[in-house]
C-alpha cells in the first residue's frame, strides 16, 4: 500500500463508530457492525420461526382440527423451515463469522467489506418478500421447504415470490462465503499459519467452501422450477419428458451439504468453548481439522439417503447407505476428541460450557438416530415419519442452536464489554435443556408408532405423545424469551468485563480489550501473541 | 358348536369394547413387528441398530459423565495441559467404529437385497395416488375402485367440527373401500400418481414407496398366512391441503375369502361395464 494511504488509514483508525443511524448501520462496512446486524436479524427470525412452531404444536396438541385450516398448517411447516434455516441459522453463523474471524486471525476487517454490507442487506428484503406471500390469495408456500415439484407448482402467486426470495438468500450466502474464504486465505496475521487457526475459523473455512459449491446448485434447481412453471420447459414433468425425481436429486445435492453448513460452525464453537472451560487445550487439533474436512467431502456423496423411497436401483440404495454410514466415523472422531478434551481437565460450568456439554450429549443422540436412518431397509419404516422430525431437530436445536446460544454467551462480554447475569443465563440453560427433550424425545416414539410428518391432524393413538411434545414446545418457546432480555441488559450495562473474560480463554480475540474497539488489529499481532493463543 | 361360536363372538365383542378406550391411550414406544415375512426382519434390524447405539451411548456418555463429575475445578482438579493428542487413541477410535459399521452393514444389505426382489408375485395391483385418495386397479381381473377417507372421519376432521375424534371409529385411518389382498401370497403393487407425488405406506407391511406422476414404482409384500386382518397406514409424502386425510387401508383375507370377495367385485363390475358399453 502507498505511503500516503497508510497515513490516511492510520488517521481513520482513531475514529470510533459513525454517529448517524444511516452511516452507522445502513452504510456500514465494519465487520463488527455487520456481525451485529446479522445476529439481530437472525434473532428476530428465530422468534418468527418459533412463533410458527407454536402454531404447529398448538394445532397438534389434540387430535381434530381446532385452530387452523390444513392449507395454513402446511404453510406453517413450510415457512417454519425456510425461516429457521435461511433466516435464523445461516445468518446467525455468518454473524458470528463476521464478528469473530477477523478478531481470531488478527485481521483488521473482512477482506471485502462493501460486499459484506450488500450480502447482509439482501437478507431483510428476501424475507420481506418471503413473508409477504402470506398476503397473497394463495397464502404462503405450503409444499414443504424442499419445494418438490409438482406440488410446489400449485403454489399460485406465492410460488414466484418464494423462488425469488430463495435466489436472494442464495446470492447473499454465496457472497458471505466468498468473503470468509478470501479473509481466511489472505488476511491472516503473519505467523498465523493455517494449522494455528482456531477451530471456529477452520470449520467456517470448510463451511464456506460447501456454500460456494452448493448454493448455485439450489439456484439452478429453483430456476428450472421457474422455467417449468412460466416458460414451458419440462425439466421435472414426465408429461414433457422430464422427471420429478431429478429435482429431488438436484435439491438434495444442495440439501445434504446444507445441513453440514448448519452444523460445522457449531463444531467449531464447541471446540472453542470446551477447552476454555476445561482449562486444557483441545485434544487432537489436527485430527479435528481432518475430520471436519472428511465430513465436508462425504456430505457430497450421500444426498440420496433423503430419498430412499423414490424407487432407486438396488446399487444406488446400497451406495448411499454405505457412504452415509461412513459419516459416523469422522463424526465419532470429533465426539471422542471432545470427550478427551474434558478428560483430566479442570472444569467449571459457566453458561457457555453448559450449552456446549448439552450439545455433546444431545447432538450425539441426533447422530444415533441418523445412523439408524442410514440403514435403508429400516428407513422404509422411518422415512417421512416423526422419527425423522425428531432426528433433525435433535441435530439442529440442541445441536446448532445450542452452539449458537453457547457462542453468544461465550463472546457476548467481548462484544458488549459487560458480564451478563450468570444466574439467569443458567436458568435459560436448564429450562431449554429440559424442555427441548420433552419437546423432541417423544417424537421418536410417534414416528416409530407410525405418525407421518407434515400432517395437521392425526389418528387418536398418537394423542398422548403429541400432547407431551406440545407441552415441551410451549415451555421451550417461553424459556427463549430470557435470551433477548439477557442480551439487552448486558449491552446496556453490568459488571465490566476484562480483556480475557474467562479464566481459561485462549486465542487472539481475548487479547483485544472488552468491548472490542470499533477497529481492532489495525496493527498485526506479534508472533508471541499468536503462539500464546494457539495453545495446541 | 353353534353355542360355542356365539359365546366366542360375545367374548370377542367384550374384549373389543374393553380394548377400545385403551387403544386411545397407548403410549406406544416402538415400531411394530408387522405381519409380513420382511417386517419381522426389518424390526430386528431396527432393534440391532438401537442396541448398538445404546452400547455406544453408554460408553461415550459414561466417559463424559465421569469427566464432568471427576475433573471439576471447584473440587481442586488441575488440568493436564500436556495432554494434546494421541495417535494411538485416534487410530483406535477410527478403526473400532469402522468395524461396528461393517457388522451393521452386512445384515442391512442382505435385507435390502431381499426387499428389492419382487419376482414370483401372484397378484399385481396398480395403485394410483390422487389428491386426495387412492385408486386400486386389479390388473387383468376387471376390478378397479377408489379408496377414500370414511364419511365419519371426514365429518369429524373439519375445522372446529365439534365432533370428538375419539368417538369416531378408526379416526383418519378408515376408508370406504380398502385394498383387499390374500394372505400368504406375494402381492406386487405398481405405484404411480395422477397429479403430485404421494407415498404409500402401511407400517405392519413394513414397506413404503413414493407414487410419482409419470413413473411406475414397484413394491411387494406377503402377509403371513396366519395373519388375516385390517392393517392401516396413510399417505406419507406431503401432497397438498388434505395430505393428512388420505389413509391407506389393507384388508388381508384368507385365500378363500379373497376369492369370494373378488368374484363379488367382478360380478358387480360387469353390469356397469355392459351399461358403459351399450350405446
Amino acid at each position: 500500500m502507498a505511503n500516503s494511504h497508510t497515513a490516511h488509514d492510520a488517521h481513520d483508525d482513531h475514529h470510533g463508530a459513525p454517529q448517524g443511524f444511516m452511516q452507522r448501520w445502513v452504510l456500514t462496512t465494519n465487520h463488527k457492525d455487520i456481525g451485529t446486524l446479522y445476529l439481530v436479524f437472525a434473532g428476530i427470525m428465530f422468534f418468527i420461526g418459533g412463533a410458527m412452531a407454536m402454531v404447529i404444536r398448538a394445532e397438534l396438541f389434540q387430535p381434530g382440527l381446532q385452530f387452523v385450516d390444513p392449507q395454513f398448517f402446511n404453510s406453517m411447516t413450510t415457512m417454519h423451515a425456510l425461516v429457521m434455516i435461511f433466516g435464523g441459522m445461516m445468518p446467525a453463523w455468518v454473524g458470528l463469522a463476521n464478528w469473530m474471524i477477523p478478531l481470531q486471525i488478527g485481521a483488521a476487517d473482512m477482506a471485502l467489506p462493501r460486499m459484506n454490507n450488500f450480502s447482509f442487506w439482501l437478507m431483510p428484503f428476501a424475507f420481506i418478500l418471503l413473508m409477504s406471500t402470506f398476503f397473497t390469495g394463495s397464502g404462503a408456500p405450503a409444499g414443504g421447504w424442499t419445494l418438490y415439484p409438482p406440488l410446489v407448482l400449485q403454489g399460485g402467486d406465492s410460488f414466484p415470490m418464494a423462488m425469488f426470495a430463495v435466489h436472494m438468500m442464495g446470492a447473499s450466502s454465496i457472497m458471505g462465503a466468498i468473503n470468509v474464504i478470501v479473509t481466511l486465505m489472505n488476511m491472516r496475521a503473519p505467523g498465523m499459519t493455517l494449522l494455528r487457526m482456531p477451530l471456529f475459523c477452520w470449520t467456517w473455512l470448510i463451511t464456506a467452501y460447501l456454500l460456494i459449491l452448493v448454493m448455485p446448485v439450489l439456484a439452478g434447481a429453483v430456476t428450472m422450477l421457474i422455467t417449468d412453471h412460466f416458460f414451458g420447459t419440462s425439466f421435472f414433468s414426465a408429461a414433457g419428458g422430464g422427471d420429478p425425481v431429478m429435482y429431488q436429486h438436484i435439491f438434495w445435492f444442495f440439501g445434504h451439504p446444507e445441513v453440514y453448513i448448519l452444523i460445522l460452525p457449531a463444531f467449531g464453537v464447541v471446540s472453542e468453548i470446551l477447552p476454555t472451560f476445561s482449562r486444557k487445550p483441545l485434544f487432537g487439533y489436527e485430527s479435528m481439522v481432518y475430520a471436519t474436512a472428511s465430513i465436508g467431502f462425504l456430505s457430497f456423496i450421500v444426498w440420496a439417503h433423503h430419498m430412499f423411497t423414490v424407487g432407486m436401483p438396488l446399487a444406488g440404495q446400497l451406495f448411499f447407505m454405505l457412504t452415509t454410514m461412513l459419516i459416523a466415523v469422522p463424526t465419532g472422531v470429533k465426539v471422542f476428541n471432545w470427550s478427551a478434551t474434558m478428560w483430566k481437565g479442570s472444569l467449571s460450568f459457566e453458561p457457555p460450557m453448559l450449552f456446549a456439554i448439552s450439545f455433546l450429549f444431545l447432538f450425539t443422540i441426533g447422530g444415533f438416530s441418523g445412523l439408524m436412518l442410514a440403514i435403508a431397509p429400516a428407513d422404509f419404516q422411518y422415512h417421512d415419519t416423526y422419527f425423522v422430525v425428531a432426528h433433525f431437530h435433535y441435530v439442529l436445536v440442541p445441536g446448532s442452536l445450542f452452539a449458537i446460544i453457547g457462542g453468544v454467551y461465550y463472546w457476548l462480554p467481548k462484544w458488549s464489554g459487560h458480564m451478563y447475569n450468570m444466574t439467569l443465563a443458567k436458568w435459560h440453560f436448564w429450562l431449554s435443556a429440559i424442555f427441548v427433550n420433552v419437546l423432541f424425545f417423544p417424537q421418536h416414539f410417534l414416528g416409530l408408532a407410525g405418525m407421518p410428518r407434515r400432517i395437521p391432524d392425526y389418528a387418536v393413538q398418537f394423542a398422548d405423545w403429541n400432547m407431551v411434545s406440545s407441552v415441551g414446545a410451549f415451555g421451550f418457546g417461553v424459556s427463549q424469551l430470557i435470551f433477548p432480555y439477557l442480551i439487552w441488559s448486558c449491552v446496556r450495562g453490568g459488571e465490566k468485563a476484562t480483556a480475557h473474560v474467562w479464566e481459561g480463554s485462549h486465542g487472539l480475540e481475548w487479547e483485544v480489550p472488552s468491548p472490542a474497539p470499533y477497529h481492532s488489529w489495525t496493527e498485526a499481532p506479534g508472533l508471541e501473541l499468536i503462539e500464546r493463543g494457539a495453545a495446541h | 358348536m353353534l353355542r360355542t361360536h356365539r359365546l366366542l363372538t360375545a367374548l370377542g365383542a367384550a374384549v373389543a369394547a374393553l380394548a377400545a378406550p385403551l387403544a386411545h391411550a397407548e403410549w406406544t414406544l416402538n415400531m411394530t413387528t408387522g405381519v409380513t415375512s420382511m417386517s419381522g426382519e426389518i424390526f430386528s434390524l431396527h432393534m440391532k441398530m438401537f442396541w448398538w447405539c445404546v452400547a455406544i451411548a453408554v460408553f461415550v456418555f459414561g466417559w463424559m459423565i465421569v469427566s464432568i463429575v471427576k475433573f471439576q475445578k471447584s473440587k481442586g482438579a488441575v488440568a493436564d495441559t500436556a495432554m494434546l493428542h494421541s495417535t494411538k487413541a485416534e487410530i483406535i477410535w477410527t478403526i473400532i467404529p469402522v468395524l461396528i459399521l461393517v457388522v451393521l452393514a452386512v445384515p442391512a444389505a442382505k435385507t435390502l437385497i431381499k426387499l428389492e426382489d419382487s419376482r414370483g408375485s401372484t397378484l399385481s395391483v396398480k395403485v394410483t395416488g390422487y389428491q386426495w385418495k387412492w385408486q386400486y386397479d386389479y390388473l387383468d381381473q376387471g376390478v378397479s375402485y377408489f379408496s377414500t377417507l370414511s364419511r365419519d372421519s371426514n365429518a369429524a376432521r373439519q375445522l372446529q367440527s365439534g365432533i370428538d375424534p375419539t368417538t369416531v371409529n378408526e379416526y383418519l385411518r378408515d376408508v370406504d373401500y380398502p385394498l383387499v389382498v390374500p394372505t400368504g401370497a406375494k402381492v406386487r403393487l405398481l405405484l404411480t400418481s395422477a397429479d403430485v407425488i404421494h407415498a404409500w405406506w402401511v407400517p405392519e407391511l413394513a414397506i413404503k414407496k413414493d407414487a410419482i406422476p409419470g413413473f411406475v414404482n414397484e413394491l411387494w409384500f406377503q402377509v403371513d398366512a396366519d395373519k388375516p386382518g385390517i392393517y392401516r397406514g396413510q399417505c406419507v409424502e406431503l401432497c397438498g391441503r388434505d395430505h393428512g386425510f388420505m389413509p391407506v387401508v389393507v384388508e388381508a383375507k384368507s385365500p378363500e375369502d379373497y376369492k369370494a370377495w373378488l368374484a363379488e367385485r367382478q360380478a358387480a363390475a360387469k353390469p356397469a361395464a355392459i351399461a358403459a358399453n351399450t350405446p
